[in-house]
């Protein structure tokens, strides 16, 4: 393989850091300013985004003119010890480029809805100022130079949407959904840290440049290790399975932060970190088999979950767990498939924003209700709404010639493509998972949108200003047109980072899987259509098991609770009751001594400093005897 | 005749401070009341910039302070880690000493005069309302001194008396709270108590150690490690005694269990002294002892250091968890944090470097956290539980600012000198190979960072409290501690290669 080399920033390039400092500075205004700023900083916050989607466009458009479509950018070194040296570089090459578009992009149709969104809500600043930073954290993650400027982004984004999900800290659903999202950080950030120790270990840099060119000199094993190590990290990052439990709850939050979350930022950073580390991937088949696995696995269990979800947000945000699966299987299958995630991410990039927020329009219609059984025939009361949803519809369950058929049927194919039997089991999830898409998008549509009123009594829908519909048609029209626009430009475009893509020949041509695919998917659509347009019960049914099991989101949460939940509440139980004897039995002694009962507290103290002592002495023990077992060794 | 000669500018730092502690104790009997605080406090900050400008001039001395016709006497050790540390010491005393200095956030400073009156009797009630004591001063000073002096010590009776001579002033501090005396005097009475029952292991180690060696220097030891003909059992008896009573001072599990309750009794400038020097002594002291008097033997003894590690480290975060106070909160993380430097103990000499910057960069950290906390205040007393804290960003957004930034830097993300310290601690032990301590170390500082942004979300995410409490501004020594601590905590972050190198260069024991 060819050495990689990243030209030095030129031109226009050398403004690659006013990407990040723009919303960088937004945040630091908003948080600065305090109230002073509540009247112009929602406006602010959209402004820095608005001009860092200019910046990003003229970037791109002179990263198109360079002849090495790359440009480095050294700010100052960081950290310099002996023979590493990690720099605060950024990297503008075709990858982050369009991460950039999207991020900037979306994030800004995102910021103009917010703005009528949060209206009435007494945080809007605060809000804004969150928001921004976390495009900025994001922006830092796709521009970063190195893995460790990707950490420190990898990193942002994480306090920044722990933030932000538990923005509405008195509901205890976002605090709690708040933590599990940042546990399941945490997870990501551990192995994201591992596998860069590993890198510094092996090869001595974090820089991608030398970590790619040297990649071929690792020996298996430790390529094998950073692989899974990125590979766990991206997975808590994206969602993925065993991680998917957190993306849902992180509905918690004000509907902008999901459709900015499950859309433009976060999620897409594990895909990004995947592709990002290519080269690394692509060496080793068995990691690349596993990330294949976590991609199948997945985009088939947030099918299956969302077709028994009865909330129009977490029904949008399993299949945003299901759609990732996709771009994970993409990547996985290594390439030219590499190509087709990112292009799924982007076409997904609009639909599900444009999805995400129009649920949103749908709740403030509906007193922030999101029952879709409590739903029905909004299309005459919301045309707006109800024509952009059906265009984000008609794009995620891929028919022709909408986004989703650009974007996903190729997956499928090179899913297919993949040798042997896996192929055909791979190809046969990617297929199945299409159909499900198909079948319970129509059912979130149709209850929504169509058959018979179900509504409460204190409802009285109305469509939304102008300020929220207007982003809604934009994102409408780029679900429709984005993916059939972006196919064959965007994988040339992307050429110098993945390397030249072939057409793979493998068990059925694409022909074969084009026909497949509009089938399951008419059928899954059709199905759907019959079964829900009449409307359901205003409440769920008894249902057989396989429906039971989905809606207790295929026990992940009953495994999640056995396997974290219960363990680590027996260890802080248990720290709880040692604890109880010190603090608080210390401060309730007090209290008691102040009442005249001094001698409770007495009886407590030198109990205390006896029991001290005594595990002093009991670890004393402990360290002579193991010393000794070594004697005697 | 065998002359001493005395290598005085290399004990230049340690006599500035002795000379100003004995000065300090003059000044109480000599300088009017009114006039106190003002001349203690700046003879001790005079005398430790003092001191922290003769370990400059001295940086690259290497010998002993003692020797006889050029033959070094093992028992003051003047080499790298020796001056690095004591100059943070220093430094970092600098720091504690204004926060101890501040008068404005309760009326007379946060100190009474005697420790030992009854809680809450007429006495005491007295003096509660008198201004503070000045003596904490010298006092301070003396502890300083015997910080500085552990970690240069080359000999374990020197440490020793080291060891006494920084301990005692510190259980005399913890009991001068002005609020909350009784657990103020409890803290200090178990503190005592418990720091006693220590050095008595000290001293049957030292003894056991002498046994084996038949010598208490450090390199002489090392030496009999390899030929020495005693029974091996009085070395593991020893080394395992001597570990215990150092690793007491460090807080490390489980030898921690004094540690919340005296940080959360002692009054929160000496909270901050112990929780960044005497950590760094500690630290200094373990290194020097494992990486110069029982490198020879350290296949015996890695083994249950490195579960002591761990257990230290998963304990600290795992405690922390469900902390509702915040300064047993920090008292647990210290304990976690122990567990880490352990890390860089057991991975010896190419951790030295790492080890020394982690003790510095948590040091400042650790003491602007403290001083941030002596600031917010419900009336009197500190506000140290958690929910009281709620919503701070709305009613104090700088204070609650400068808290986030610190609770991130402890929480270890980037661009804060928490971030920075692990990054290099934990390189450098998987360069010496210690695959399995970083492992979990990584893990336990995830585990750690979750108390750390509760406590950021609670400050800006709630709702205040009606009766919220109110910080205490300006006052402008401990708004000068936090400014220090919050600068050092970004500067090592941002730009921490200075140090880096500094203490990569300081990191070689003189092994003679």
């Amino acid at each position: 393989m060819d050495d990689i080399s990243y030209a030095p920033a030129t031109g226009a390039l050398a403004w690659t850091w006013a990407l990040i400092a723009l919303p960088a500075l937004g945040a630091a205004v908003l948080l600065l300013a305090g109230r002073r700023a509540d009247k112009w900083g929602h406006w602010l916050g959209t402004a820095t985004i608005g001009a860092a989607f200019a910046l990003a466009l003229t970037l791109f458009a002179s990263l198109s003119g360079l002849e090495d479509k790359s440009g480095t950018l050294d700010l100052f070194t960081i950290i310099s010890v002996g023979d590493l040296q990690i720099d605060a570089s950024l990297l503008f090459d075709p990858l982050s480029a369009v991460f950039c578009l999207l991020i900037t992009g979306v994030g800004f149709l995102i910021h103009v809805y917010a703005v009528g969104y949060m209206a009435h809500d007494e945080g809007r600043r605060k809000f804004f100022a969150y928001f921004n930073l976390f495009a900025a954290a994001m922006l830092v993650l796709v521009l970063g130079g190195n893995y460790f400027m990707t950490f420190i982004g990898w990193e942002g984004v994480g306090v920044a949407s722990y933030l932000l999900i538990a923005f509405w800290q008195a509901k205890p659903a976002a605090a709690t959904a708040g933590k599990k999202a940042f546990l399941a950080n945490r997870v990501a950030d551990v192995g994201f840290l591992l596998a860069m120790f590993t890198m510094i270990g092996a090869l001595g840099s974090l820089d991608f440049a030398t970590v790619f060119n040297g990649a071929e000199s690792l020996s298996t094993g430790t390529s094998l290790a950073i692989g899974l190590l990125l590979l766990a990290a991206a997975c808590g990052k994206s969602g993925q399975w065993p991680f998917q439990t957190w993306l849902p709850d992180a509905m918690e939050g004000p509907t902008p932060v999901s459709a900015l979350i499950h859309a433009a930022t976060m999620v897409t950073a594990g895909v990004y970190l995947i592709a990002r580390s290519n080269v690394i991937f692509s060496l080793n088949p068995d990691v690349q088999t596993a990330v294949v696995v976590v991609g199948a696995l997945t985009l088939l269990f947030g099918a299956v979950v969302g077709c028994a979800k009865d909330d129009i947000k977490r029904v949008l945000a399993w299949s945003t767990v299901s759609q990732i699966g996709y771009m994970f299987l993409a990547v996985g299958l290594g390439g030219g498939a590499f190509a087709l995630g990112i292009i799924h991410l982007l076409a997904h990039g609009f639909f599900k924003a444009g999805l995400f927020l129009g649920s949103g329009s749908v709740m403030h219609a509906m007193n922030d209700q999101t029952d879709i059984r409590r739903f029905g025939g909004l299309w005459r009361v919301m045309p707006w709404t109800y024509a952009t949803f059906a265009a984000g519809w008609l794009a995620i369950i891929g028919l022709f010639p909408f986004s989703g058929y650009f974007s996903k049927d190729p997956i499928i194919a090179a899913a297919f493509a993949r040798e042997g039997w896996q192929g055909w089991v791979v190809g046969g999830a990617a297929l199945l998972g299409a159909a499900l898409t198909a079948f319970y998008m129509t059912r979130l549509f149709v209850l929504t949108f169509h058959g018979p009123r179900r509504w409460t009594e204190d409802v009285h829908p109305h469509e939304s200003p102008a300020i929220m519909t207007g982003p809604l048609v934009l994102l409408g029209l780029g679900s429709l047109a984005a993916g059939g626009l972006m196919a064959g430009p965007v994988t040339t475009w992307l050429t110098p980072v993945f390397g030249e893509h072939h057409e793979a020949h493998g068990h059925l041509s694409h022909t074969q899987v084009t026909i497949a695919t509009t089938v399951v998917v008419v059928l899954g659509a059709a199905l759907g259509w019959f079964l829900f347009r009449r409307g359901t019960d205003e409440a769920p049914r008894a249902a057989a098991w396989p429906v039971r099991l989905a809606r207790a989101d295929l026990g992940g949460e009953a495994v999640n609770r056995g396997l974290f939940e219960r363990p680590s509440r027996l260890v802080a139980g248990a720290s709880v009751s040692i604890d109880a004897r010190g603090v608080d039995g210390a401060v309730n002694g007090l209290s008691a001594a102040i009442g005249g009962g001094s001698r409770r507290l007495l009886a407590l103290q030198t109990g205390f400093v006896r029991s001290y002592a005594l595990s002093i002495l009991s670890g004393a023990v402990i360290v002579v005897a193991a010393l000794m077992v070594v004697v005697v060794q | 005749m065998n002359e001493v000669q005395i290598d005085w500018a290399g004990l230049a730092p340690m006599i500035i401070v002795f000379a100003a502690a004995f000065g300090g104790l003059l000044v109480e009997a000599t300088v009017p009341r009114a006039r106190r605080l003002a001349v203690q406090a700046g003879l001790a900050v005079a005398a430790l910039l003092a001191a922290f400008t003769a370990v400059v001039l001295i940086h690259d001395k290497s010998s002993a302070a003692f020797s006889i016709e050029g033959t070094g006497l093992g028992s003051v050790v003047l080499d790298g880690p020796g001056l690095f540390l004591q100059g943070t010491i220093a430094l970092l005393s600098v720091v504690a000493v204004l926060l101890l200095a501040e008068r404005r956030t309760t009326r007379g400073g946060d100190f009474v005069a005697e420790a030992a009156v009854v809680a809450d009797s007429a006495a005491d009630k007295a003096q509660q309302r008198e201004d503070g004591a000045t003596e904490i001063f010298p006092l301070t000073l003396f502890a300083v001194v015997g910080m500085m002096m552990f970690v240069v010590a080359g000999d374990l009776l020197t440490m020793f008396v080291a060891l006494e001579m920084l301990s005692l002033p510190l259980y005399l501090l913890c009991g001068l709270a002005k609020r909350r005396r009784l657990i103020s005097q409890e803290a200090a009475l178990k503190y005592f108590l418990l720091g006693a029952f220590a050095s008595a292991f000290y001293v049957y180690g030292m003894a056991m150690l002498y046994g084996f060696a038949g010598t208490v220097d450090l390199a002489g030891i090392n030496q009999a490690g390899i030929a020495s003909n005693q029974p091996r059992l009085l070395l593991y008896i020893g080394v395992a005694m001597i570990a215990v009573a150092m690793l007491f001072k460090a807080a490390a599990v489980p030898f921690h269990m004094w540690t919340p309750d005296v940080y959360t009794g002692a009054p929160t400038p000496v909270t901050a002294l112990m929780a960044a020097c005497v950590k760094v002594a500690a630290f200094g002291g373990l290194l020097r002892v494992f990486n110069v008097g029982l490198e020879s033997s350290a296949w015996d003894w890695r083994m249950i250091l490195m579960v002591i590690a761990i257990a230290t480290m998963l304990g600290g975060a795992i405690f922390a968890v469900t902390q509702r106070n915040i300064k047993r909160l920090l008292a647990y993380s210290s304990i976690a944090n122990a567990g880490y430097l352990l890390i860089g103990v057991i991975a010896l000499g190419d951790a030295v470097g790492s080890t020394m910057f982690y003790l510095a960069a948590y040091g400042f950290t650790v003491i602007a956290a403290f001083a941030v906390v002596s600031l917010v205040r419900d009336g009197d007393e500190e506000a140290t539980h958690l929910s009281r804290w709620a919503g701070l960003g709305k009613k104090s957004p700088g204070t609650a600012a400068v808290f986030t930034i610190l609770m991130l830097a402890l929480a270890g993300l980037p661009f804060t000198s928490g971030f920075t310290a692990k990054f290099g601690l934990f390189a450098a032990a998987l360069g010496a190979g210690e695959v399995g301590l970083v492992v979990v170390g990584v893990v336990s500082s995830a585990i750690l960072a979750f108390p750390y942004l509760r406590v950021v979300v609670l400050l800006w995410l709630n709702e205040p409290a009606p009766d919220a409490p109110t910080v205490n501004l300006p006052s402008p020594m401990a708004g000068a501690v936090v400014a220090a601590g919050v600068a050092a905590t970004l500067i090592l972050g941002v730009a921490p290669g200075f140090l880096i190198d500094i203490a990569d260069q300081a990191s070689t024991f003189l092994n003679t």
